[in-house]
């Protein structure tokens, strides 16, 4: 083997990965959201077969047809799906952001030798299984749950406060699950700043808060940006959450498109949800990199 | 300046001399120590309204901890540094009237040279028109005004360290402290920028501490030095004084070239003092100027400009040591010859070449003599 092939195999393996576990695996959902559902197994039509030759091939393509798509937009329901899942995910961003830059901030004041201590604690929670994380939840925020006990013993409130199958509950899990993911962008993005630039802001006449407006949060730019990201496109689609956690009156896409899929067995209306949702996140999916190849080239 | 032709320039600027004036910065038995570590030990210092002042010392003598003190980024494990009169120990640094231009330019890497600059009058509520023109000001004085939209990454070292220069200058404070503020411009810039900042000084009446590696900048632009070692002042002189009177070997070897002969006070008299350096060699005399007393060691020191070299025995001298030429550096304008002496000790001498290097008058291996008079060296003790 010469070295140019060699080089095309060692290119190709990603491409090759990419093709087998997204675009085939797009292209099958993009048929099936484009098909009819059907009381068959598989439960839609058409399906391709290969041996009718060229003119069951024909049949085929005029079997497919926009229906479910137009559904997706007559129904309420779905808009609503999506708009309310883009909501639940833009709080959760915040929210995830107004707790995770202090504790960012935090560990990168800390003594250097505290620091991979502290970015191990972050870490941890991957350790354990992400659905019994969120069932350990359950238990917390639950009427006789440990949260609403404490509340009580301390005699804050009299009685158990309902958190659990609402969407504060639905915030509060997602936030939890994601804060690593927004921490560890900020952190890396604090970490570097250096502390010689607040001194001279300082210097300039900058009091501490001031500084840290003008030199520490413009710096950690990269960081917020790269966190919110990291936490909002997941948080879009999230099923686990809003089915455990939230109520009957939560709606998030992911939520109805595992009720098309698994109780109404409507596969091809689930996959047009499907195909929309990965288009709806393409487009932050896309400024995220562009910023991401911004901060490189910045830093260069 | 305003100079009328016919008044004479004021008496020497030497506030120091003058017990009645009050200094602008006044370190009082100040030690700081970093845990164990004493960076700064027991210094007492006074800076004067309007000087030029220069810490000079080898790295890590503790340069820069003076000048964060000053600013305000460290506190003195003991002692007070007063500002004005005032002491300045919980004051923090954006109320005191000190900029400090850092040693890593510390220049704000997500604005752009101009808002860099700008920085710290915004801070002060300038008036927009008046930021502008002073940063245009700014930026013609460091030669960067092609450079003003540009981030400070896509400078070049040199370039960075003159916008932190124009910007520690730009709110023209009262005491500026310039850590290394030259160090990575050309010779020619770094040139022209001292006498640009000894014009601004002058000008606006400001106090500037500075910090240098580089003596020659010190001497050029201080009104007075500090000699450092190990977190201890060792002198503060004027430049004349630093150089032509350093108070211990120390200085005399830091500041410039010296020859060291080191010897024992043979006899000593009102005005003179016979140093005894080496076997079968007459005694060295030197004029009296300190205090020391027969038979205790010292040394000599001697700038190798102020010993001359000739072939014939020279009459009429103080001083007069033979040797044979051991190795000549021609710098140019000078050439230092190292010269050795009957014990084996390399002495230089220097001489400016005012004929052309062919019609040289030494050689390799020459025989010379080297002479100089009685004022021309000072006898160290420590
Ligand atoms: N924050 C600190 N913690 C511990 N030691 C320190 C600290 N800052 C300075 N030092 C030590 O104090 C001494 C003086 O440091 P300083 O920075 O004042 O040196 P300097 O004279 O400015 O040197 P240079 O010419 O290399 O800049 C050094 O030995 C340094 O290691
Ligand atoms: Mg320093």
């Amino acid at each position: 083997m010469d070295r140019k092939s060699g080089r095309f195999l060692l290119i190709g393996i990603p491409y090759l990965w990419l093709g087998l576990l997204f675009l085939v695996p797009f292209f099958i959902v993009l048929k099936i959201s484009l098909s009819d559902i059907a009381v068959a197994i598989p439960p839609y039509t058409p399906t391709f077969d290969l041996g009718a030759g060229w003119s069951g091939f024909i049949q085929f393509l005029s079997g497919l047809d926009f229906e479910n798509y137009i559904w997706l937009i007559e129904d309420d329901l779905y808009i609503n799906s999506y708009l309310s899942s883009l909501k639940i995910a833009f709080f959760s961003t915040l929210f995830a952001l107004l707790v995770g830059y202090p504790i960012a901030y935090a560990m990168a004041k800390a003594p250097s030798e505290w620091r991979p201590t502290l970015l191990m604690l972050i870490i941890l929670p991957f350790w354990t299984s992400f659905l019994i994380r969120v069932y350990a939840w359950i238990g917390i925020l639950k009427p006789e749950g440990f949260l609403n006990q404490f509340l009580m013993m301390l005699g804050i409130i009299d009685e158990p406060l309902q958190i659990i199958n609402t969407d504060t509950a639905v915030y509060i899990g997602i936030v939890y699950s994601y804060l690593p993911f927004m921490v560890l962008p900020l952190y890396s993005a604090l970490e570097k700043l250096d502390g010689a630039l607040l001194e001279a802001a300082e210097d300039l006449g900058c009091t501490a808060i001031q500084a840290f407006w003008k030199v520490t949060f413009p710096l950690s730019m990269p960081g917020i940006v790269a966190g919110c990201f990291l936490v909002f496109i997941p948080a879009i689609g999230e099923f686990v959450i809003p089915d455990l956690l939230g109520g009957s009156d939560t709606i998030m896409i992911g939520k109805t498109l595992w009720a098309d899929f698994f109780s109404n067995r409507d596969w091809p209306l689930a996959s047009a949800v499907a195909v929309v949702l990965l288009l709806l996140l393409i487009v932050p999916i896309v400024l995220f990199q562009r910023q991401q190849e911004r901060a490189q080239e910045a830093e260069k | 300046m305003n100079i009328s032709p016919n008044k004479k320039p004021s008496a020497r600027f030497a506030p120091w001399e003058d017990p009645a004036q009050k200094p602008l910065v006044r370190f009082g038995n100040v030690t700081k120590r970093f845990g164990s570590f004493t960076a700064i030990d027991n210094i007492s210092l006074d800076i004067y309204e309007r000087e030029f002042f220069a810490l000079l010392g080898p790295s890590g003598c503790g340069k820069t901890t003076m000048m964060r003190m000053l600013a305000g980024f460290e506190k003195p494990s003991e002692g007070t540094i007063s500002l004005g009169g005032e002491d300045i120990a919980d004051i923090p640094p954006y109320k005191r009237p000190v900029n400090m231009m850092f040693q890593s330019y510390a220049l704000f890497p997500h604005m752009t040279v101009e808002a860099n600059i700008a920085f710290g009058l915004k801070q002060d509520k300038w008036p927009k028109q008046q930021i502008s023109e002073r940063v245009e000001e700014m930026l013609s004085l460091v030669q960067l005004t092609k450079f003003a939209k540009r981030k400070p990454h896509q400078l070049s070292g040199g370039q960075r360290q003159r916008v932190a220069l124009a910007r520690s200058l730009a709110k023209k404070p009262k005491l500026l402290l310039l850590d290394e503020p030259l160090g990575a411009l050309d010779k020619k810039l770094r040139e022209k920028t001292q006498f640009e900042l000894m014009d601004i000084q002058e000008k606006l009446g400001m106090t500037f501490v500075i910090v240098t590696h580089d003596q020659e900048e010190a001497m050029t632009v201080a009104s007075r030095i500090a000699v450092m070692d190990d977190g201890k002042l060792i002198q503060v002189a004027t430049p004349e004084v630093i150089y032509e009177y350093p108070n211990c070997r120390y200085v005399a070897d830091f500041i410039g070239d010296v020859n060291l002969v080191e010897g024992r006070i043979s006899s000593k008299t009102e005005e003179m003092v016979k140093l005894a350096w080496a076997e079968g060699q007459g005694d060295i005399d030197i004029s009296n100027k300190n205090g020391c007393a027969a038979g205790e060691n010292a040394c000599l020191a001697i700038r190798p400009e102020k010993v001359h070299v000739t072939r014939e025995e020279p009459q009429d001298v103080d001083n007069k040591i033979r040797g044979v030429i051991h190795d000549i550096a021609y710098i140019g304008n000078l050439s230092t010859y190292y010269v050795k002496l009957g014990n084996g000790q390399i002495f230089r001498a220097q001489e400016s070449n005012r004929r052309r290097l062919a019609n040289r008058e030494f050689t390799w291996d020459d025989q010379v003599w080297l002479s100089w008079r009685n004022t021309a060296g000072v006898l160290l003790q420590k």
